[in-house]
């Protein structure tokens, strides 16, 4: 008896909650920005300076949702109905996948500026004190006593960039010839001490399990990983060569407009090349492209030969498609 | 046994409740359980048989069975025997911290598993405090094999202890003492009298452990190093098909395990059903 | 009389073993989660657990938990019922159907329900042209969530409600009471601790689970964030003490249960005692 009468008291409670707390809600004009998992603290310092920004021109006030997750995961919910008015993530492909299903406008990379990509950055190596193994460049990590982390290429977009880069780098260094690009490449993915799943999982790895003498990320990760656990105890590497990682922006149309937010999505978006925002985001290690920013920043940033996956590979979808897919160079270079 | 025998044919008609819980149960399984299932299917139907079997016996995905399955069999022998000490220390003695410890073998089934899979690959990495005691005796348990098995058995262990424990309790002390007073040792005792009575219970447990840890991924991803062909569960592969946005080669490697999985699973019911005929005189 | 295993000396043993191994095994993760989440000082702890979007996950965590368990109670108790009292055809594979979640990876339970349920789904696109949304809610984190939880209850009366038989319902039935009254006066009070049991995993599974929720949630802060996701969220922000915080009030949860459970048998056999 005192069963029953406890969920019915509970689930009147739940009841009386829902439809209180559902209207004051629901007053404010509401945008979702679905992003990729590493940038919670970044959108959490750019949205309420935009809200700031969007009272005082237009006297309203908004609230801004952020969704974080692994880029295709992101993807693959927006797909499957996830409201995200915009999108702002690691990787081309996950929203081109928007864009192929019509969710997002075709031309969606001439809709902003640098191919709607408000920032970049490239691929770096994080390695212990004193760098003791003597790392510089790509190079470097095929010697048989270095034990390499970064996250699995399969399931994170950060170890695709890693893979790529590694793989321009031998491109360039052989002179395309395929069999010694393969064994180079062999030999460093031989050298992977763990594979997680995410950028994240692989900082965990390296910082807190210490295993391996570099960790393989984002140069703005690897910075911000500097930052957080002490610049004593670890040194940047950034190669002479390495790879070009774009953040690609878009407006999610169809959602945009179901919400009532396309005015607000787009305004967002174009917010991200704003002088501060840009300043904002080259303090958390990202490269900008606005010329007053880009000249405060210059030490931050070492120079370094950019490649860019277009060149190299072609286009992102036949990297896809020959490196990345079922069957594809992965597996085979893996393969025992 | 002829008035037990009347009563048993005729529970139908005597019982109320036949078509209320056949309908809510029904109702139930076809929306929360099968309806859903049938999108699994949907997704098979995208691809020809061929395709269907390159993608579940291609290399990596065999590999990856091969951990699995190694790794759980390693997991459920390990909480066959830890289970069945543990069942046995609190049915048998009394001892100080007896209720704390009873409460303890539900904790891997209260503790989110990816709680656990943090926790664990926290405690048993180099710089953990347990690895840090396991290590320089050459032992690695984390990004290896054993982390995963470790990971499994953690998970799996109250299936165990919380089969063979009511069974145990239930067996009347007249058993035993009997055994004993034949003059045989302990052992003996044991392997003669106690283990076929809680045997259907021990498999039981042991074999929904082995199950569940099939199908096991928050809790394995931390600590398995995930590097191809060594270290790679079969759950992980589904998830990088997900990456991939390929749902039907997700759903056919999911639906290799499903099989494996209910296939086991019915074998134990009908297994389970046997011992309780076996207790009822071997009717019904 | 001397049972098998009273020798003090096996006796002594096997308990030191298994209280050596679980110490080990099961105590020293649980302290673990604990040590790392005061690692900074009990300020900090509370700072990460009062913080609002912490808090509302607690609530939605908490809400899905308590909608989760009544709808899983009515449906274990139906179908132990079903399959323990009645004998018809296809019962055992009844049976075997309730045990499909156990079968299912977690991230597999929360794929298929999204495409059943989402934008894409024969369903999901039907509700869309009302406007009407499941997945990427809280509707479709109770909807996994009853998906994966609803064995636990069927699966602890099943083997008990077999083993008793149906001898007393018979009898009262017999004797004129309707299917309700011996349902609450004689049933009942022979499967409440199996009941509880079954309610207890049914709530620590529903609070924990984290594969198939993850799928379907979103995981938009302050929405449809629930706690196992918020703590994966911070461990990923290098907030370990944060994550560890969340995960020692999860493992609260399920102490306060299991610690309930215990309170409750206790206060029974007590009375037990007495009458």
């Amino acid at each position: 008896m005192t069963l029953p009468t406890m969920f019915r008291r509970s689930l009147i409670a739940i009841a009386l909650g829902v439809t209180v707390s559902g209207p004051a809600v629901a007053q404010e004009r509401e945008l979702l920005n679905s992003s990729y998992d590493i940038a919670r603290e970044l959108f959490a310092a750019i949205n309420p300076e935009f809200q700031a920004w969007w009272q005082e021109e237009h006297g309203e006030e908004i609230a801004i949702s952020q969704s974080h997750g692994g880029s295709s995961a992101q993807a693959r919910a927006i797909l499957q109905g996830l409201r995200a008015d915009v999108v702002t993530f690691n990787q081309v492909t996950d929203v081109q996948v928007l864009a192929d299903a019509g969710l997002v406008a075709e031309d969606w990379q001439d809709a902003f500026e640098n191919n709607a990509s408000p920032y970049y950055s490239t691929t770096a190596f994080l390695v212990r004190k004193g760098n003791p193994k003597g790392i510089e460049s790509w190079d470097d990590l095929v010697q048989e006593d270095v034990d390499v982390v970064f996250p699995n290429p399969k399931t994170s977009g950060n170890g695709r960039y890693t893979y790529l880069a590694a793989w321009g780098f031998a491109e360039n260094e052989f002179d395309g010839d395929e069999e010694q690009i393969e064994d180079f490449m062999r030999t460093f993915l031989a050298n992977v001490a763990v594979f997680d799943t995410g950028g994240r999982g692989a900082t965990t790895s390296f910082i807190e399990r210490e295993i391996g003498d570099v960790l393989i990320s984002f140069e703005s990760e690897v910075n911000n990983i500097r930052s957080e656990y002490g610049s004593d105890d670890y040194e940047v590497i950034v190669p002479p060569v390495s790879i070009l990682a774009e953040f690609p922006v878009a407006v999610v149309g169809e959602n945009a407009e179901r919400n009532g937010n396309s005015d607000l999505a787009q305004s967002y978006l174009e917010y991200l090349y704003t002088e501060e925002t840009q300043r904002l985001l080259a303090g958390f290690n990202y490269r900008v492209h606005n010329e007053a920013v880009v000249e405060e920043f210059a030490d931050q940033f070492p120079e370094t030969e950019l490649l860019e996956v277009d060149d190299v590979f072609g286009s992102w979808d036949e990297a896809m498609e020959t490196h990345f897919g079922s069957g594809g160079l992965l597996d085979q270079l893996q393969r025992r | 046994m002829s008035q037990l025998a009347t009563w048993r044919t005729g529970s139908t008609r005597v019982l109320p409740g036949f078509g209320l819980s056949m309908g809510i149960s029904v109702l139930f399984i076809s929306l929360v359980l099968l309806l859903p299932i049938t999108g699994l299917f949907g997704q098979l139907a995208e691809l020809s048989l061929a395709e269907y079997f390159a993608i579940i016996t291609e290399g990596r995905v065999v590999a990856s069975y091969m951990v699995t399955i190694g790794a759980a069999a390693v997991a459920a022998l390990v909480n066959a025997i830890f289970g069945l000490l543990l069942a046995w220390v609190l049915v048998r003695y009394e001892f100080p911290g007896k209720r704390l410890l009873d409460a303890l073998m539900d904790l891997p089934f209260a503790l989110p598993t990816a709680v656990a899979g943090i926790t664990l690959a926290t405690l048993y990495a180099g710089s953990g405090w347990m690895g840090g005691l396991l290590e320089p005796l050459g032992f690695q348990v984390a990004y290896t094999w054993v982390g995963i098995a470790l990971a499994m058995a953690f998970t799996s262990i109250p299936f165990v202890v919380r089969t063979v424990q009511p069974v145990l309790e239930d067996l009347p002390a007249e058993v035993d003492e009997a055994a004993m007073s034949l003059g045989a040792t302990d052992g003996v005792a044991f392997r003669r009298v106690i283990l076929p009575h809680i045997w259907p219970a021990l498999v039981t447990g042991t074999g929904l452990a082995f199950v569940r840890s099939l199908g096991e991924f928050g809790a394995i991803i931390f600590i398995a190093g995930n590097m191809p062909y060594e270290t790679e569960i079969t759950a992980l592969m589904i998830f990088v098909k997900l990456q991939e946005y390929d749902y039907a080669g997700a759903s056919a490697i999911a639906s290799v395990v499903l099989f494996v999985s209910l296939a086991l699973l019915l074998a134990i019911n009908i297994w389970q059903g046997r011992f309780v005929r076996r207790l009822h005189g071997g009717k019904g | 009389m001397r049972r098998i295993g009273d020798a003090p000396l096996i006796r002594r043993l096997l308990i030191a073993t298994a209280l050596v191994l679980s110490a080990l095994f099961l105590l020293l993760p649980l302290v673990a989660i604990f040590a790392q989440a005061f690692s900074q000082g009990v300020m900090v702890f509370w700072t990460n657990v009062s913080n609002t979007f912490t808090l509302h996950a607690i609530g939605l965590t908490l809400m899905i938990a308590l909608l989760t368990i009544p709808v899983c109670l009515v449906f274990g108790v139906a179908l132990a019922w079903l399959v323990t009292r009645f004998s018809f055809p296809g019962r055992r594979i009844l049976q075997t159907l309730i045990d499909i979640p156990f079968a299912v990876s977690p991230v597999v339970a929360g794929l298929i329900y999204l495409l059943l349920y989402g934008r894409n789904g024969w369903i999901g696109s039907w509700l869309d042209t009302y406007d009407i949304q499941l997945m990427f809610a809280w509707p479709g984190i109770l909807m996994v969530t009853i998906f994966v939880t609803c064995p636990f209850v069927a699966r602890e009366l099943i083997p008990l409600m077999q083993a008793q038989g149906s001898r007393e319902e018979e009898a009262a039935v017999t004797l004129g009471a309707s299917g309700w009254t011996t349902f609450r006066r004689v049933t009942l009070p022979n499967i409440r601790w199996a009941l509880l049991y079954g309610v207890i995993l049914t709530n620590a599974r529903a609070v924990g689970e984290f594969g198939a929720v993850s799928v379907v949630s979103g995981a938009i802060r302050g929405q449809t964030n629930t706690l196992p996701l918020h703590l994966e969220q911070l461990y990923q922000d290098y907030n370990a003490v944060g994550a560890f915080a969340c995960a020692a009030l999860l493992a609260l949860i399920a102490l306060l249960t299991l610690a309930a459970k215990a309170g409750l048998e206790w206060r029974a056999s007590r009375r037990e005692a007495f009458a």
